[in-house]
């Protein structure tokens, strides 16, 4: 059941034109922690966009998700650096751990894995972010200790 | 009117000012080979075939002329030794994207093209991801029923949620205008099928041919304000 109120406190945010779309579908990924179809059936009627442009534009991002994700999001870097310092070791460590792949939420909904292209701060290689707080300099070792501060 | 201009392969030619490359080109009867363009639809430069080499020796670059607008002055080069191999380029990936494409396979021999060294995803494939049907379906249609999903190479022309779609009305348009015909739909027994949706025919009431799904004369009605018994008789009975 969608829950209309919580909907339409987002949108009262909002100018309710076609070009509020990424936002508002930003906001709901970060409340709901995914885009519930329901809800995204009453965002193309209330911005005046075609049901397909919603379909479109949270398909392509990697940020909008259709399924349900965890309560915190594990981005593990694997771009250049990173990938020298051993961030394939620290996905298979997470992994492991956590008994996930690599795109999955595990499943008592904690926790989604996904590996990113950069995040920026390669001089502390191999970077982790946890929601919205980056870890550095993440050995194996470490991957337990920062795991139990979430769970 | 205003006017430009331009030249075509060293050629001064004069164009309405608010032509793009591509239209002033078709009107000047310079050829330029293209896939995704359709002369009632806004131009979106999916397939790049039709890049052409603006600017003056050495300051030249690469450009979709679909997309270019014309500018006075401008040389065009429509096939230069540089638009040609960009174009068997382009035309080696969409052998790639889809190795089944009819038209695609013609345009590549007549470009000299015969194989592709890029890796071929599906064998099976037709789909070039033009964007023709998307286009035909939110301008000229104007119901917005299908769109592109996901990113490459995922990327694929589908309905929302890849579920039945509700704003179908099943008029076909993008069947009819798609360039590999990779869009399917049958007609048996008074219905018609698209996209997963069977869609009631409805027969003109003099002679009994089918005319169109009852979706689509009630979308005529809608738009035209005229009853949709309006449209119970077919085009040749009136």
């Amino acid at each position: 059941m969608m829950d209309e109120a919580r909907l339409s406190a987002i949108l009262s945010r909002y100018d309710g034109e076609p070009y509020d779309l990424i936002p508002v579908l930003q906001d709901i990924q970060d409340q709901y922690n995914y885009l519930p179809k329901d809800e995204l059936h009453e965002v193309a009627v209330r911005l005046k966009v075609p049901l397909t442009q919603v379909y479109s534009v949270a398909t392509f991002y990697k940020m909008f998700s259709l399924i349900p994700k965890g309560k915190h999001q594990l981005k593990i870097c694997l771009g250049t650096t990173c990938h020298l310092k051993g961030g394939q070791r620290l996905v298979a460590s997470v992994c492991n751990r956590l008994g996930v792949e690599v795109g999955y939420t595990t499943k008592d909904r904690q926790f989604s894995v996904e590996t990113v292209g950069c995040l920026g701060t390669c001089a502390q290689a191999p970077v982790m972010m946890v929601d919205d707080k980056y870890y550095a300099r993440v050995t194996v070792d470490k991957v337990s200790k920062i795991l139990k501060l979430y769970a | 009117m205003e006017e430009v201009g331009i030249y075509f392969n060293g050629i001064f030619v004069k164009v309405p000012a608010e032509l793009t490359v591509l239209q002033a080109a078709r009107q000047q009867d310079f050829d330029i080979p293209t896939l995704c363009h359709h002369p009632d639809l806004t131009s979106e430069g999916h397939c790049r075939l039709c890049v052409v080499e603006v600017g003056e020796y050495p300051h030249t670059r690469l450009v979709n002329s679909c997309t270019y607008p014309v500018a006075n002055g401008l040389h065009v080069q429509t096939h230069s030794e540089r638009v040609l191999k960009a174009r068997r380029l382009v035309l080696e990936l969409l052998l790639a994207r889809a190795p089944q494409a009819k038209i695609v396979r013609e345009l590549a021999a007549d470009h000299g093209v015969d194989e592709t060294r890029f890796q071929v995803a599906d064998p099976e494939e037709r789909c070039i991801l033009c964007g023709l049907c998307v286009r035909a379906c939110r301008e000229i249609v104007g119901v917005a029923a299908i769109s592109m999903a996901f990113r490459s190479p995922e990327k694929l022309v589908t309905t929302p949620f890849q579920e039945k779609s509700e704003a179908c009305i099943g008029c076909g348009s993008c069947a009819f205008v798609c360039p590999t015909d990779v869009i399917p739909y049958t007609e048996k027994n008074g219905i018609r099928t698209i996209w997963g949706r069977d869609f009631e025919l409805v027969p003109c009431n003099v002679c009994g041919n089918y005319i169109a799904p009852r979706a689509q004369l009630e979308h005529w009605a809608k738009i035209t304000g005229d009853p949709v018994e309006n449209f119970f008789v077919c085009r040749d009975c009136r």
